[in-house]
């Protein structure tokens, strides 16, 4: 499998790990709201098709991405960066894979 | 009970096999039961058979929307054990041991179960610390347990390297003898067999579309085949437990299903006597009786209901294999697959009544499924049949994850992946 | 003696060049090119395997990867290697090749007794036997079974050769190297697009050699030769041979495995390759099918294609009196072609009135008696077949009419038709396709980027077949943006019919066993009993009978099995459908898939930068994760317990140092710094004062412990956080999640310097005296640098950072520099340290120390312990808020009844075992259930006696309680007294000093 990563091009999932449902609406660090951290840690919508989550790229440029994928078929929709670097685009990112 | 014996098969041999009957009927669906359990699976078939056997409820339909065996039951490493740290766990287990010990002759099927007993490796001496640790649990839990030596090893396991240029040596290993295998698809089989003797409707080709409904009680399923109805529907599915329960309007469940890879080698003759687990990584071998090397490893860690697995994981658990007994380096791999786990968020298994009025839950069975089979259907047929959990699955409750009360064998916390 | 070397031809083999190998004893000679299948029927060698389950003899079948029957096991000692398909592997000189699953000799088998009980072993027995006469009856019959079970041995010895891992990148993958695949490649090839182009086979060509005709005006072998020639100077083309594409993986990934030539021992002995195409085109090609007759197995019966390319490929015959049974005109034309180069084709038997007019007046005229409207119904002769059973064939009815009559022949080539192989498509696509030109299934819809070409895809014309791969060839490079230039390719064949009746059984009622799949011993009757049984789903048939599940992958069994299981139930072949295809499509050795990652290299070693000198100095060195640590510095004489408590005794007494470079080292810089860590630790770190440490801790979401260590503000932005060895890149990745997801508007830099800096820990009365010596430019007095100070200064030339930390509860520092310059510190320290009698010591005298300061890792913080459970509730801020404090406050985590941390002595003297178990009763036979459970242990040389952490049930409630720690698993039991964790100076003012 390969992740689009927007910072360094199509990569072997090899490069990655995982960190799981993406969708899941962590609530704030100052929310004491038990229940609300108890979905949030717990809860899971565990879909069959299309799934957003999280990857990070532990060799490589250790972004955490969000990748849009189907658990099914496995097919990889696409990815972008979490957090501040949410808009980066890289340049263009070739689909070629690996170096010429 | 039952038709199979050495005489029906030479009896039958000698007519050319002609008079076999089909191990189970072709069911077609009733409008009405007084247990549906869907899912017919080695856990759903096993409720089946004990709601039958033990409470005496054979008006039971297990649906199944493929055909019995092609889900995890047969798709699985073969593994049976009950050397768990954990009481809540031990106990479970060690009772779903006891009953596969006496199960292929109360099933008149020969699940080949084989007690050839399950060695854990450990790597350093604070590992082998750990391992006492759960051996003496076990041993304190009436359950047999024994700590290695290196030189216990080499007897038992010749091949292994046991040598110090390993690059983690061996340091020693605890080892459960009554552990073992059995023949995965016998399981189902037999299952099917001898609760289709005493009266359950194996229903195969019949996909839950979704619950029927009084009020907020579930009274019944429609299905691919129709309208099926029961006071009292037991759901276990496994790795479909999330969009099976959907159906039933529960959208969120503490379980994620992911991809377990599983690989067989070229058969060969006897090489590996036990069952081995490599303490520095994460694989687990044994010999089938074919004399194929069965294995396998880590999680594929991403989410995926896809029955197959990516190149990664095979290099990982390939070299966990050599790790252990670099003698295998000329064979080969001849199959792999892989298998929709339903991965709890503290490893730990779900059996219990709801989580609506009407509807049984079992999942959650992460790597366990296929030891728990017949300890998770008398547990969940004397869940049903009692509308309360037994003493050996209390624990393994729904709401024990938002309470704080999980049982984390692992101590990995509520990341499925790592369990 | 069946078979023999022709005066002439062989394409593959060199004459010239003699090599002699060894089967079961018995030397055969053969030549360079060879393969074991080609060079044993050239020595007329007819019988090389006794099958599965009633060892039956077995010969060469086929030329190829089908191969079901020839498998011998190859090599000696560490080198032999089971099941080898002798099709596929090439003879070389000196070579040991024995048959397998044969006892005494492969030609007087005890294990073929089997063949008799037959009736009473049919598919799915075992299920129904074996099960008493009691409970566990089963572990009698298993070793039985097992011994006779499996197929080759493996060597014990470990593996001597080597296996490599290779990238193959590219534009266009091209799988498969016959006429399509070619084709496709030299298409691709020629728009510039970098391909790779990979046969499982020693040369490219694929089936065209079965053909007869002529392309672009030179014969099959010539245009081959002339194709490979233009690719192979093509500098955006790679060719690779022997290499068997296995997988095939999502996101165009796919596997193989490359088989190198044996003899060059610089070589490995294999190559895996992992391929990323942008586009991939399968051309994988057909296999010819066998028909099931009864005895369709014996040694002698051949596939027809194979027999011509052993012909073309090798110069070997495969009979001298030769019948041939095909339902297919191209069966004729390669019959045709054999009798072209000399072999007596006796007779031809097809249950079709006519075949073909050219090749039957080939055949005719060379003496060749038709059979037409007829069929085999069995191959008489045991170890050899001596003659062919034929009989009338009624092809509308499907059955067999009229009485039989035997033909003498030493060689019987079958001919069913052509399945394609769609395994790989399969792997990465919808499910095959039934297709009634082959009466076999072909690819389905693609799930990845491949397009399919050629036989495989029903195609099996030679002409439809280059066509197509060069067409797929094009269309494929120029969606892909290259410029692809059509070219057409005169194809002259003068066999142009492609007639086919599809026929995959002979019904037979006679004794004979007729087989599905030969490797497994799946009869035809096997498949119907399983039907009967209810199991005639695909799976289910498979399962049951086992069909398929062979190392030949069912190659020449899948489709006859399905269409037997079609005919029974009244159904059509494409209702019935087919299992699913899996990796790998031919079996794969494991040293290749895993590489050079074996032996010490199974997995990186991280050294510190003082390893070396731990190593000189005798340490007993320990894996901990992939770090290596001095356990104990052992001296000559002493014990592992010995070496730790006199490391330990020493730093007490005077001073001592360890190496902690493995602790993970997180620079955490910018202005939110302070923001962030009051967030991810327990504790606050905002108020803490530039110069100072403090001790912190991490939970997890779920509210339970997960790291600990110390971070050091360093300036108003910039920490320097340590973590525990284990957790150092889970708190990395952690952090930085924490940033992505959780914080993105906080201004926090991470970087890992785990690896950049080696550090010391110097405890003991003389550790300020000690660095006083060393570090010159800081002032070590109480004052100046207080408890968890932290200052930078130099040591000699070296940059340090240091802080008064301390594990072990002596006063005690923390010094880091450069990991370049960690052995200079080390050094250092001892030399400097001499007249203190400084000490290294290793992680049990660092575990025991801590230990008696009730210190707690990763043995207390297992993972399902939370602050309240280790009695570090001070550390838990009711200020602040941070990760997983309201998960933390959740009732059942503060439940006062839980396992919570205690500290036990030995009340008998003797060591309290981590692992131990914490029981009410003094007689292990009565120690009643478990309490709790000690967590880790040492002797103390402070308390001179033994000691423990333990986590107890109630355990604050029960310091004085006597208890027994019960360790069965090592026959131990004994008694233990609860006291506070903390054994040594609980005031701290050691410490403090």
């Amino acid at each position: 499998m390969l992740i689009p990563c927007p910072v360094c091009g199509l990569r072997d999932s090899g490069e990655f790990t995982t960190g799981g449902d993406a969708s899941i609406v962590r609530p704030a660090f100052d929310d004491g709201d038990e229940a609300a951290w108890a979905a949030a840690v717990y809860d899971r919508s565990n879909p069959l098709g299309a799934h957003e989550e999280y990857w990070h790229h532990v060799h490589g440029c250790r972004h955490w991405l969000i990748v849009a994928r189907d658990t099914q078929t496995h097919a990889v929709f696409g990815a972008r960066l979490a957090g501040a670097w949410a808009g980066y685009q890289s340049g263009a990112p070739s689909d070629k894979p690996g170096p010429d | 009970m039952g038709d199979y014996s050495l005489w029906s098969v030479v009896k039958n041999g000698l007519t050319g096999n002609k008079s076999w009957k089909p191990a189970w009927r072709k069911a077609a669906p009733k409008p009405s039961y007084d247990v549906i359990i869907v899912g017919g699976g080695g856990h759903g078939l096993a409720t089946a058979y004990y709601l039958a056997r033990e409470h005496g409820i054979t008006n039971v339909a297990v649906v199944e929307r493929g055909l019995i065996g092609q889900g995890s039951v047969g798709r699985n490493t073969t593994i049976v054990r009950s050397n768990y740290l954990l009481p809540e766990n031990s106990r479970f287990y060690e009772w779903s041991l006891k009953l596969w010990e006496g199960l292929s002759q109360e099933l008149n099927y020969n699940v080949m179960f084989s007690q050839r007993g399950v060695l854990n490796l450990a790597h350093t001496p604070s590992q082998l610390d750990q391992y006492a640790q759960r051996g003496n649990a076990m041993r304190l839990g009436g359950i047999d347990a024994e700590l290695l030596a290196r030189e216990d090893i080499a007897r038992l396991c010749p091949g292994i390297d046991l040598s110090p240029n390993a690059r983690f040596p061996i340091e020693g290993g605890l080892f459960q003898p009554r552990a073992g295998t059995a023949r995965h698809d016998a399981v189902a089989w037999g299952l099917a067999y001898a609760a289709d003797r005493m009266g359950v409707d194996i229903i195969e080709t019949c996909e839950v579309t979704g619950f029927i409904r009084d009020g907020s009680a579930i009274t019944g399923v429609e299905t691919s085949r129709g309208e099926i109805r029961a006071p009292k529907v037991g759901v276990a599915v496994a790795g479909m437990t999330s969009e099976v329960m959907r159906k039933a309007g529960v959208e969120r469940l503490p379980i994620e299903s992911h991809i377990l890879q599983a690989f067989v080698s070229e058969p060969v003759k006897p090489l590996i006597d036990t069952v081995v687990t490599f303490g520095a990584g994460h694989m687990y071998v044994s010999q089938s009786d074919k004399g194929g090397l069965v294995f396998g490893g880590n999680l594929d860690y991403y989410n995926s209901y896809a029955q197959r697995g990516n190149l990664p994981i095979v290099q990982e658990v390939a070299s966990e294999l050599l790790a252990v007994f670099p003698n295998l380096g000329r064979l080969k791999l001849l199959r792999s697959w892989g298998g929709v786990m339903d991965m709890s968020m503290d490893g730990s298994p779900i059996i219990t009544t709801g989580p609506l009025p009407g509807l049984f839950l079992n999942c959650g069975w992460c790597y366990g499924g296929f030891k728990a089979t017949p300890g998770s259907g008398w547990c969940f047929a004397w869940t049903i049949a009692h509308d309360e959990p037994h003493a050996r699955n209390a624990a393994f409750t729904l709401d024990r994850f938002h309470a704080g009360t999980v049982i984390d064998e692992k101590g990995a916390g509520a990341a499925p992946r790592l369990h | 003696m069946a078979g023999y070397r022709l005066a002439g031809g062989g394409g593959r083999v060199d004459r010239s060049k003699v090599l002699r190998f060894r089967f079961d004893g018995e030397t055969i000679t053969g030549f360079a090119g060879d393969t074991i299948a080609s060079a044993l029927l050239a020595s007329g060698r007819l019988m090389v395997a006794r099958s599965f389950k009633y060892h039956r003899p077995r010969g060469v079948f086929s030329a190829g990867s089908e191969e079901p029957n020839a498998l011998v096991t190859i090599g000696e000692a560490a080198r032999t290697t089971p099941n080898v398909q002798t099709t596929m592997a090439e003879a070389s000189e000196g070579l040991v090749v024995r048959s397998q699953n044969a006892w005494p000799s492969l030609n007087n088998d005890f294990g073929a007794l089997t063949g008799l009980l037959s009736p009473f072993l049919a598919a799915g027995f075992y299920y129904k036997t074996f099960i008493g006469p009691f409970r566990g009856a089963w572990m009698l019959y298993e070793p039985i079974i097992r011994r006779a079970a499996g197929m080759g041995a493996a060597t014990r010895e470990p593996d001597p050769d080597r296996y490599e891992h290779a990238h193959g990148f590219c534009d266009v993958l091209v799988v498969g190297g016959g006429p399509a695949g070619l084709a496709a490649a030299l298409a691709a090839g020629r728009s510039g697009a970098r391909v790779i182009l990979v046969d499982e086979n020693a040369e490219f060509g694929g089936a065209s050699v079965l053909d007869t005709a002529t392309i672009d005006g030179s014969d099959t072998a010539g245009w081959v030769r002339s194709a490979v020639a233009e690719l192979a100077v093509l500098q955006n083309v790679r060719l690779l041979r022997r290499t068997a594409v296995y997988g095939y993986y999502d996101g165009n990934v796919l596997a193989g495995t490359e088989r190198l030539p044996a003899g060059d021992a610089a070589a490995p002995r294999e190559r895996h390759w992992r391929f990323q195409a942008r586009q991939v085109i399968l051309a994988t090609g057909a296999m010819e099918r066998p028909i099931v007759f009864a005895g369709n197995d014996t040694p002698g019966v051949m596939l027809l294609g194979a027999a011509l390319a052993y012909v073309r490929h090798y110069g070997v015959a495969a009979g001298r009196a030769v019948t041939v049974f095909a339902n297919n005109d191209a069966a004729w034309h390669q019959a045709a072609a054999l009798a072209e180069t000399g072999i007596t084709i006796k007779a031809i038997i097809d249950p079709r009135d006519a075949g073909p007019e050219d090749s039957a007046k080939t055949l005719r005229a060379a003496g060749t008696v038709f059979y037409t409207g007829h069929v085999v119904t069995a191959a008489e002769g045991g170890k050899a077949v001596s003659g062919v059973v034929i009989a009338q064939f009624d092809s509308t009815a499907g059955n067999v009419s009229g009485g039989a009559t035997t033909i003498d022949s030493d060689s019987l080539l079958v001919s069913g038709g052509w399945t394609p192989n769609v395994n790989l498509a399969s792997q990465a696509g919808e499910p095959p396709v039934f297709d009634s030109g082959t009466g076999a299934f072909i690819p389905g819809t693609p799930r990845e980027a491949w397009a399919a070409a050629g036989a495989m895809t029903g195609k099996l014309a030679l002409q439809s077949a280059i066509e197509s791969g060069f067409e797929v060839g094009v269309e494929t490079v120029k969606s892909l943006g290259f410029n692809a230039l059509p070219t057409t390719f005169t194809v002259e064949n003068p066999n142009q019919e492609v007639g086919f009746l599809p026929l995959y059984e002979i019904p037979s009622n006679g004794p004979g066993k007729a087989f599905v799949d030969m490797q497994h011993d799946v009869k035809a009757s096997d498949v119907r009993l399983a039907r009967r049984e209810g199991f005639s789903a695909p799976e289910h048939l498979k399962r049951y009978t086992t069909l398929g599940m062979a190392a030949d992958q069912g190659r020449t069994s899948n489709v006859n099995a399905l269409a037997i299981m079609a005919a029974e139930e009244g159904r059509p072949i494409a209702e019935v459908g087919t299992t699913r295809f899996r990796p790998p499509y031919s079996p794969v050795t494991f040293g290749a898939i895993v590489g050079r990652a074996t032996g010490k290299h199974f997995q990186p070693v991280r050294r510190t930068p003082m390893h070396d000198w731990h190593e000189k100095a005798g340490a007993d060195m320990i894996n901990v994760g992939q770090w290596q640590r001095p356990r104990v510095y052992r001296r000559p004489g002493e014990s592992v317990e010995d070496a730790y408590i006199r490391e330990a005794r020493a730093v007490r007494n005077s001073v001592g140092i360890t190496d902690v470079s493995t602790l993970g080292k997180i620079d955490v810089q910018g202005p939110d710094a302070a923001t962030f860590l009051d967030r991810v630790y327990t504790n606050t770190f905002s108020t803490l004062p530039v110069g100072k440490a403090r001790y912190g801790l991490m939970l997890r979401d779920d509210g339970f412990l997960y790291d600990d260590g110390t971070t050091w503000r360093l300036t108003e932005t910039r920490y320097l956080m340590t973590t525990t060895t284990g957790n150092a890149a889970g708190v990395m990745a952690l952090l930085e999640f924490g940033l992505a997801v959780d914080w993105p508007d906080l201004k926090v830099a991470l970087t890992s310097l785990t690896e950049q800096w080696a550090g010391v820990a110097i405890a003991g009365p003389q550790a300020r005296a000690l660095l006083t010596k060393v570090i010159t430019d800081i002032d070590f007095s109480d004052k100046a640098l207080p408890f968890m100070g932290v200052r930078t200064g130099r040591l000699g030339d070296v940059d340090v950072l240091v802080s008064r930390l301390s594990f072990s509860g002596e006063l005690a520092y923390e010094v880091y520099c450069g990991a370049d310059f960690g052995l200079v510190l080390w050094t250092t320290l001892l030399e400097a340290g001499e007249e203190f009698d400084c000490t290294p010591y290793g992680l049990e005298a660092l575990g025991t120390l801590r230990i008696e300061k009730g210190h707690v890792i990763h043995d207390e913080m297992d993972g399902r312990t939370g602050v309240h459970d280790l009695g570090l509730e001070k550390m838990f801020s009711k200020k602040k808020d941070f990760v997983g404090k309201p998960m933390a406050l959740r009732a059942a985590l503060t439940d006062p009844g839980r396992k919570r941390l205690v500290g036990l002595k030995s009340l008998d003297g003797k060591p309290i075992r981590a692992g131990a178990q914490l029981v009410t009763g003094s007689d292990p036979n009565l120690p009643g259930g478990s309490q709790g459970q000690v967590t880790s242990m040492g002797y103390s040389p402070a308390v001179e006696a033994y000691i423990a952490l333990a986590l107890l049930e109630r355990g604050p409630e029960r310091h004085g309680e006597t208890l027994y720690a019960a360790d069965p698993v090592r026959g131990l039991h004994g008694p233990v007294k609860v006291c506070a964790p903390c054994f040594y100076d609980p005031d701290g003012s050691r410490m403090h000093g």
